[in-house]
């Protein structure tokens, strides 16, 4: 079924309409400013489960979003040359205790274009919930595209969360990604990110995730540099206590000259949970060159003492240190 | 007059009273039956070589995790604390500035120096890094981290005291790595805090810096050798050890101790 909703039609639908608030509330929990969503000139996509709630473009924006059984399919697409002076918005989640959400997406940016997407997330009653993020992304020669996504749970950890993305970064464009789970649960995250790029592109991907309680955390990220002077970066920034485990797995390969990839991987691990990280490095070419560091223990006892010694209780300062890193 | 450390001869209107504490740490002795009083509303002077015991006095003293006592007890304002956590110590208004003071990845400045401050407002704030010689219009946004240089970071680790406004701050060579032309101006700020109702256990290396204290104690491996007025804990210092002081592991400290009357 096609979407009824069209650029600027916030729907009139009483039901609607407080799904739709509950929504921007969870939002603004989360961090988000809901007064931003309002503004005149911004370009947004409100998806609650499988409705679209509101969808408004800008010039230079597209949206064109399919509402599915178990959710939303959407083309969001950026006109070549575009530039922007705010983020676009995109807003998804499920207000249900229970259920499935399955975002279909794909993303084009056209030749030249640049913009930011600001992506939440919001999950606050979940109980027994599993959220897919399927996307295709493709930049086109010159673009640029930062996409941020940060999501919010409910205390109950009752949730899979599974991104997968596979991006293509044509010559001269960049990729900056940044997904972040750092409020509430995280249940079960299993991220797939897979980057292809082409000459003188960039791939950045920084991950961020805080898990306790029997939370479980997976990243498999990949980046190929196939063109010359590629460049790629992994950041992740993960801690975990409790009993919740982590595993990272980072690929980088280096498969023209002069390509250049970096994976950086820094976690804190405490209590009974359990870190894992594991780099793998490959190089086709002798003038490529790819790295990797990964830093796995506690928390720093210096830290921690310094921010005692200001008052702070141990769980207090361990919780600053780490919400530190993840920021 | 100064001379030898006796636990009676402390004062009891001290604001901190260190009896009879000892600390070893694999086997070794670190500390040896240190006493130690700081008067209320003065600036105390610790000096000492490298390898004395002054940080390890200082950490003890805060109650750090590897450097709980043996034996001895410590007394902040007439209440013993020698099994009192970080956290209470700090409530009590006991604080420490690290000779190396810890970094932080993503925690500002502007976080940093709330933390724990009296007055929770932007002002206090502006006004300790400009008592610090650090521009609020820099430093406030910037991260605690290792961008930050040595001596930048020390300065924020002193402006983190002026807005804690402690009743005791332990500085730990709050002079090491900071520049000759600042150290007039780090002088004059511990010099005041006094007046801001902070007491200070100035440990120090530099016999120079006890000439802002109002009176002093010389450690020697491991133990509190003399205390008494700035200039004789300098004169005896002077005499006895800085001759000493170029060849770490080879100072004849049990001669010092035995003229301190302590070995």
């Amino acid at each position: 079924m096609k979407s009824a909703i069209h650029a600027g039609v916030i729907p009139a639908e009483p039901g609607w309409v407080k799904e739709y608030e509950a929504i921007l509330n969870a939002y603004e929990q989360a961090g988000g400013n809901k007064a931003v969503l309002g503004a005149t000139g911004t370009a947004l996509l409100v998806v609650s489960a499988n409705r679209v709630l509101a969808s408004s473009e800008i010039p230079g924006v597209h949206f064109d979003a399919e509402e599915l059984p178990n959710g939303v399919r959407a083309r969001i697409s950026i006109d070549p040359g575009s530039r922007f002076d705010r983020p676009v918005h995109l807003c998804f989640g499920m207000l249900p205790t229970e259920g499935l959400q399955e975002i279909h997406a794909e993303y084009v940016i056209g030749k030249g274009a640049a913009v930011e997407f600001l992506a939440h997330c919001t999950f606050p009653n979940a109980l027994q919930l599993r959220h897919v993020m399927d996307a295709t992304m493709r930049l086109e020669a010159g673009s640029s595209m930062h996409y941020t996504e940060s999501h919010f749970h409910g205390p109950h950890g009752g949730i899979e969360v599974v991104p997968q993305a596979r991006v293509i970064v044509a010559e001269g464009a960049q990729f900056l990604n940044t997904f972040s789970l750092v409020h509430g649960r995280v249940g079960r995250l299993s991220i797939n990110y897979e980057v292809e790029v082409a000459a003188g592109g960039l791939a950045e991907l920084t991950t961020k995730a805080y898990g306790w309680s029997d939370d479980q955390i997976q990243v498999n990220e990949i980046i190929h540099l196939n063109g010359e002077a590629a460049r790629g970066l992994t950041k992740t920034r993960v801690a975990v206590r409790d009993r919740a485990t982590s595993e990272i797995q980072t690929t980088a390969e280096g498969n023209a000259p002069l390509a250049r990839g970096h994976m950086d991987c820094t976690e804190i691990v405490r209590d009974q949970a359990v870190a894992k990280n594991m780099p793998l490095v490959v190089v086709r070419d002798d003038r490529a060159r790819v790295t990797h560091e990964a830093a796995i223990g506690t928390v720093s006892k210096k830290e921690m003492e310094t921010l005692m010694a200001r008052g702070l209780g141990e769980e207090e300062a361990v919780d600053l240190i780490i919400r530190g890193m993840l920021q | 007059m100064g001379g030898e450390t006796d636990v009676s001869t402390l004062s009891t209107d001290s604001l901190l009273r260190v009896e009879d504490l000892s600390l070893k740490r694999a086997g070794r002795d670190i500390l040896s039956h240190v006493n130690l009083a700081v008067r209320a509303g003065a600036v105390h002077g610790l000096l000492g070589l490298n390898g004395s015991g002054k940080s390890s006095l200082a950490y003890a003293l805060m109650g750090c995790a590897d450097y709980l006592p043996d034996g001895g007890r410590i007394w902040f304002a007439d209440q013993e604390i020698t099994r009192l956590s970080i956290t209470e110590r700090a409530r009590l208004g006991l604080t420490l500035a690290w000779q190396e003071p810890a970094r932080f990845e993503g925690l500002t400045v502007s976080d940093f120096l709330s933390l724990g401050a009296k007055k929770q407002d932007r002002e206090s704030v502006r006004a300790a890094l400009e008592a610090v010689a650090l521009s609020p219009a820099v430093y406030l946004g910037r991260r605690v981290d290792q961008a930050l240089s040595g001596g930048e970071r020390k300065r924020i680790e002193l402006a983190s005291i002026l807005t804690m406004c402690p009743r005791l701050a332990i500085l730990d060579e709050p002079d090491s790595g900071i520049d000759t032309l600042t150290l007039g101006d780090v002088e004059t700020l511990i010099r005041r805090m006094p007046d801001e109702g902070t007491t200070v256990l100035l440990i120090t290396h530099r016999d120079e810096m006890l000439r802002i204290a109002d009176s002093a104690s010389l450690i020697c491996q491991g133990s509190v050798v003399f205390h008494g007025p700035p200039m004789e804990v300098r004169e005896f210092y002077g005499s006895r050890c800085r001759f000493h002081a170029q060849t770490l592991g080879r100072q004849p400290w049990d001669q010092v101790r035995i003229e301190a009357g302590v070995a």
